[in-house]
């Protein structure tokens, strides 16, 4: 740890400065100082660069990133997790979350409650992405992903309905691996 | 009384023109890949790629600039006087390649002299041409009518004071140990030992001035596009703004040249004889690095600290290395 350039109990600070510029000695310094500065900049240059090449090479997210949302189903069953309480519309503080529930039928169940989403819409161009709705929902139905790339050239494109967000999303970003 | 160059040595006139043509042809081939050079290295300096995008590893990303700054709309500032603001950016293209003719590419060979021509004043025809430059700075930036504009003009007037004269003065150290002025004759005189190494301090002074005459950083006040944006450049937009980038790279290569033939034993280096131009080439573009190498490391000089780095540090010491030469050359 560095020393402290002053002692506590003492009210004078010694302030240090550095030597006078200008004169011979000045000069002498700048050009130590020049040739130190181009060793620094020579090092950068054989390190090679550091660039991640965007659209080819993508930066690896880490797993609790939180990217576009994903609704998921019994795997055993192939029933919807998603009851369609809207827990998660009532936390969200964006307010982009639009669920309609309605009654499961005997016969053509979708979800494993009594009810479920008929109507599941989340507005990802309203979205703050603070996973707000992947903690209140009661049945982890919904959670976020690891997919950042969603611009679009339309708005009206952004707005997900509840089959683009049930169909398994094309694994488009790279997972950090372990101790990365 | 120094010996001039052979004035009495003359070539027949096509092969003058073929010989303009071909310089021509080969400098302004290099100076594009100059420009993707320098923002390559820049960025590898810096921990990136530079540009790779436009055509394999990004060379023909001058062919793009040029393409966009052409198609540019040539804008002309309602104050500013018309005939000096197109003629800022001409004199400096007309100095440049004015300057281009002495650098020495090779000896004569076949009756063929290997430069431009072999003026017999030599290296005060590189100060006279090069000075020209500075006036397309100081009229373009001051018959911009902008503020910017003059301010990087006047600081122009201001920098060439400080540092032409310590340049002069670091040749001269030069000139006395070849005893002629022609960069042929010279380079002929550098055949036992290249000058850089007796007259080290003329060379760091030179080049440290060379800076300057480019408007290169450190030494890069009159454009200085953080306080200034771009200075004299300004109001200069398309292919007029193109053509100072394009004297600058090409001040970059004269200098670079002066100092290879003044210093670093011009063409001369092991090979057949054919070879020289490329030999001279190789030199010229090491110094490019180095130019580009500074530009990547120091940041700008202030304003004051380059006219008391010219008057107080470079003259003194340029001096006192052509006193010391002069004993020498004397004594010995």
């Amino acid at each position: 740890m560095a020393e402290f350039p002053y002692l506590k109990d003492q009210d004078v600070v010694e302030v240090q400065r550095g030597p006078e510029p200008g004169g011979v000695g000045g000069a002498y310094r700048a050009f130590g100082e020049t040739l130190r500065g181009l060793k620094t900049t020579m090092a950068r240059l054989i390190e090679g660069p550091l660039t991640i090449e965007y659209p080819e090479e993508k930066t690896p997210v880490y797993p609790r990133f939180r990217g576009r949302h994903k609704l998921h189903k019994f795997e055993d069953t192939g029933l919807e997790k998603c009851v369609g309480c809207s827990l998660c519309a009532a936390a969200c503080p964006a307010d982009c979350i639009r669920v309609v529930a309605a009654e499961n039928v005997p016969g053509e169940r979708v979800s494993a409650g009594e009810r479920f989403a008929a109507i599941y819409e989340i507005n990802l161009s309203r979205c703050i992405f603070c996973g707000y709705c992947e903690i209140a929902c009661p049945f982890d139905a919904i959670t976020m992903g690891h997919d950042y790339e969603m611009a679009d050239y339309d708005r009206t494109n952004l707005i997900f309905t509840k089959e683009m967000l049930l169909a398994e999303p094309i694994e488009r970003t790279p997972l950090r691996a372990e101790g990365e | 009384m120094l010996p001039l160059a052979d004035t009495q040595f003359v070539e027949a006139t096509w092969i003058m023109v073929v010989k303009s043509l071909v310089i021509f042809a080969v400098i302004f081939g290099i100076l594009p890949l100059m420009t993707v050079l320098e923002r390559k290295l820049i960025g590898r300096f810096q921990h990136r790629y530079g540009p790779n995008r436009v055509g394999p590893f990004g060379l023909l990303q001058p062919l793009a600039d040029v393409g966009k700054l052409i198609s540019k709309e040539a804008f002309r500032p309602a104050n500013a006087i018309g005939t000096l603001f197109i003629l800022g950016p001409l004199l400096p293209v007309l100095s440049g390649v004015l300057a281009l003719a002495i650098i020495p590419w090779g000896d004569v060979q076949g009756g063929v002299g290997f430069y431009g021509i072999d003026v017999p004043i030599g290296i005060l025809y590189f100060f006279a041409v090069g000075s020209i430059a500075f006036y397309g700075l100081l009229l373009g930036g001051w018959a911009s009518g902008s503020k910017y504009s003059l301010l990087g003009a006047m600081r122009g007037a201001a920098q060439l004071i400080s540092y032409e004269v310590a340049m002069g003065l670091a040749l001269l150290g030069v000139i006395m140990m070849g005893g002629s002025l022609s960069l042929v004759d010279i380079v002929h005189a550098q055949g036992a030992l290249w000058y850089v190494v007796p007259q080290f301090v003329g060379f760091l002074i030179f080049m440290l001035a060379g800076f300057a005459e480019t408007n290169r950083t450190p030494f890069d006040m009159p454009e200085a596009d953080a306080e200034l944006v771009q200075g004299f450049m300004t109001e200069y937009g398309g292919m007029r703004f193109g053509s100072f980038l394009l004297v600058e790279y090409m001040e970059i290569l004269v200098v670079s040249g002066v100092a290879a033939a003044m210093f670093l034993g011009g063409w001369m280096g092991p090979g057949p004889s054919f070879l020289d131009p490329i030999w001279m080439l190789a030199k010229m573009l090491g110094l490019v690095l180095v130019f580009i190498w500074v530009r990547a490391t120091l940041p700008r000089l202030r304003y004051d600290q380059l006219m008391s780095l010219g008057w107080k540090v470079l003259l003194p010491l340029a001096t006192l290395n052509v006193l010391v030469t002069a004993v020498l050359v004397v004594t010995t």
